[in-house]
């Protein structure tokens, strides 16, 4: 296998009872890259952190983690990778330090390397004063930044994050976020989870988005976005009598059919020529006496590119 | 730092490559050095909570009061014997029985939290949360045990047949936590929530009140005297009784009068069925 793949998966499947959760699930993830796996609920993300994880057996398929096949050798696979899932793994009831210093001794480091690591972690994760504090007492940013901690004890060669923002405040979230991106400096491979489209285009370099245990699309985040028609115009008209007027003039000049917002009043559409299109909006709108109260050209916002992609798989079924 | 880190993966590797007994041999003492890390953490747990174990124990000598003080004077003992003599025994079994509860609560706490999976995706013995569990659940009985063996004394309790025979009696209520410790392990990862541990209390209290712990199960309804003299609890408490010297009820049946053997044979039968299915649930957590 190429030498630069952290992860390589082939054809993965599993199914609970008669649902498949992952059905012919490939990917493949750059060694020191982070890669986001993009879903809605259900769409098998979970699973494939899991199978990956060693916790779930697949029923089918192959998946390699820096190059050790995890059905055939869990134990060489779980010696090289960190998981942060869903929910805080770490005691409640213990500070910060005796936590990690615990999850030191199980991964079988000396009591002083135990200890010397701890230290090192909550320093790096800005937990340095919090670390005698029971984690109960931790915000909900600080203990998610006390899991990250206590799964690079090791220096795991691969970083499994699922969903690590979920249930999280801004502030928390931005927390999160601040940690990985300086995991990702220092040459980790994540593979990262998330519903949040904003998230996978904040921290990844590349996205594999998945739909009913499927890839329904791949690629950067730059590619996704112009892979539905690049630029779009906005045009958000002042009074709701004008929607309609609006919606026409800006079907006369857009490359497929405006999807209008009511509530906002807003007139949405792909364009091929940005200017050319601009100029001859604002000069139709202008003519027809079209109060306007803001228009605009942008790139599409990934959650567009997501309901196009998942709404395409959903038709070719 | 890293260095030694990277040690540790080194060595590990090297491991597999060595002779299968030294492999095996290595392999056992990682399992019984984790399995004491997670005794350790369970140990801080009291520490950082002292307040759980002595509300545990005073729940203990609250219920040795109350039953010795306030039903004491209305239940007569068969030979005449002191009520308090003859309730210690029983009340020793029924703190073992309530330790199902914080057995049941630790499990389910850790795999609610993602700990469990924690614990699964790292390269430790997969035996030590279990091994860890049972270590520290036997440490906080034996402590059990002494506090309600001094309150026993205290209140007018004795053993009558010597320190070897108390022993052996202290020993087959061990042996009885020891087997009702997989029940809880088993529930605990069959049921997977810390909410059910309502359920369980409601099997707990019957199985411990349809024995003959407080009343002579000869004053029961025919077929619910059977199942009290038949519970693996009463079997264990006849065997305490007599083990102290301690006046018991005596009994006809088949179980009442082996109650010794039967104080052996219903924690081993525990056990192993109980140890089969913990192990085959924990199996298909990964399924």
């Amino acid at each position: 296998m190429a030498s630069d793949l952290a992860v390589q998966v082939e054809g993965l499947r599993k199914r609970y009872g008669d649902k498949p959760a992952l059905d012919g699930f490939d990917l493949d993830v750059r060694a020191g890259t982070v890669h986001g796996l993009l879903g809605p609920n259900g769409a098998g993300k979970t699973t494939a952190v899991r199978v990956l994880a060693t916790l779930l057996r697949a029923d089918g398929g192959r998946a390699l983690v820096d190059g050790y096949d995890v059905a055939r050798q869990p134990a060489a696979v779980r010696e090289r990778i960190g998981l942060v899932g869903q929910h805080p793994a770490v005691d409640e009831v213990l500070g910060g330090r005796d936590n990690l210093v615990m999850f030191g001794r199980l991964f079988h480091l000396g009591k002083r390397e135990a200890g010397r690591r701890a230290d090192h972690l909550l320093e790096r994760f800005g937990l340095g004063d919090a670390g005698g504090k029971p984690v109960k007492r931790y915000s909900g940013g600080m203990r998610r930044r006390l899991d990250l901690a206590a799964s690079l004890i090791l220096r795991p060669a691969v970083l499994f994050l699922d969903e690590p923002t979920t249930g999280l405040d801004p502030r928390g979230r931005n927390e999160v976020w601040a940690a990985v991106r300086a995991l990702v400096s220092d040459g980790t491979t994540v593979l990262l989870t998330t519903q949040y489209l904003d998230e996978a285009d904040q921290l990844a370099s590349r996205i594999t988005v998945l739909d009913n245990g499927r890839i329904v699309a791949g690629g950067t985040p730059d590619e996704l976005k112009s892979r539905i028609g690049g630029d779009r115009i906005d045009v958000i008209v002042r009074t709701d009598a004008d929607l309609t007027a609006a919606a026409a003039v800006v079907k006369e000049i857009a490359a497929a059919e405006p999807e209008i917002d009511p509530d906002g009043r807003r007139i949405s559409a792909p364009v091929r020529d940005r200017v050319a299109a601009l100029t001859e909006a604002v000069r139709t709108l202008d003519a027809r006496g079209i109060a306007v109260e803001d228009i605009a050209l942008r790139r599409p916002t990934l959650d567009e590119v997501f309901l196009r992609m998942t709404e395409a798989a959903d038709e070719r079924e | 730092m890293s260095g030694s880190s990277e040690a540790t993966v080194l060595t590990t590797t090297a491991d597999e490559r060595r002779a299968p007994e030294r492999r095996l041999a290595q392999r056992l003492r990682w399992a019984l050095a984790d399995g004491w890390t997670i005794t350790l953490r369970d140990l801080k747990h009291w520490a950082a909570q002292p307040w759980q174990i002595v509300f545990g124990l005073l729940f203990s000598v609250m219920l040795v009061l109350m039953f010795g003080y306030l039903f004491g004077g209305a239940i007569e003992v068969p030979g005449g014997g002191d009520y308090r003599e003859f309730l210690m025994p029983g009340m020793f079994a029924m703190t073992m029985l309530f330790g199902l509860e914080a057995t049941y609560t630790a499990v389910t706490t850790d795999a609610d939290r993602g700990v469990t999976d924690r614990f699964r995706a790292m390269p430790m013995a997969g035996s030590a949360v279990v091994v860890g569990r049972a270590t520290a659940d036997m440490l906080n009985s034996v402590l059990t045990l002494v506090a309600m063996a001094a309150c026993g004394l205290a209140v007018g309790w004795r053993w009558h047949e010597g320190i070897g025979p108390a022993l052996a009696a202290f020993g087959l209520l061990l042996l009885l936590r020891f087997a009702l410790l997989w029940l809880g392990i088993w529930l605990a990862l069959v049921l997977r929530s810390p909410e059910a541990l309502m359920a369980l209390q409601i099997l707990v209290w019957p199985l411990g009140f349809l024995s003959n712990v407080y009343v002579s199960p000869e004053t029961m309804p025919g077929w619910l005297g059977a199942v009290a003299e038949w519970n693996p609890l009463s079997a264990t408490v006849s065997a305490a009784r007599e083990l102290f010297g301690n006046p018991g009820w005596g009994g006809e049946s088949w179980a009442a009068q082996h109650a010794t053997l039967m104080a052996v044979v219903w924690p081993v039968a525990l056990v192993c069925l109980f140890f089969s299915l913990s192990v085959r649930a924990y199996r298909r957590l990964s399924c």
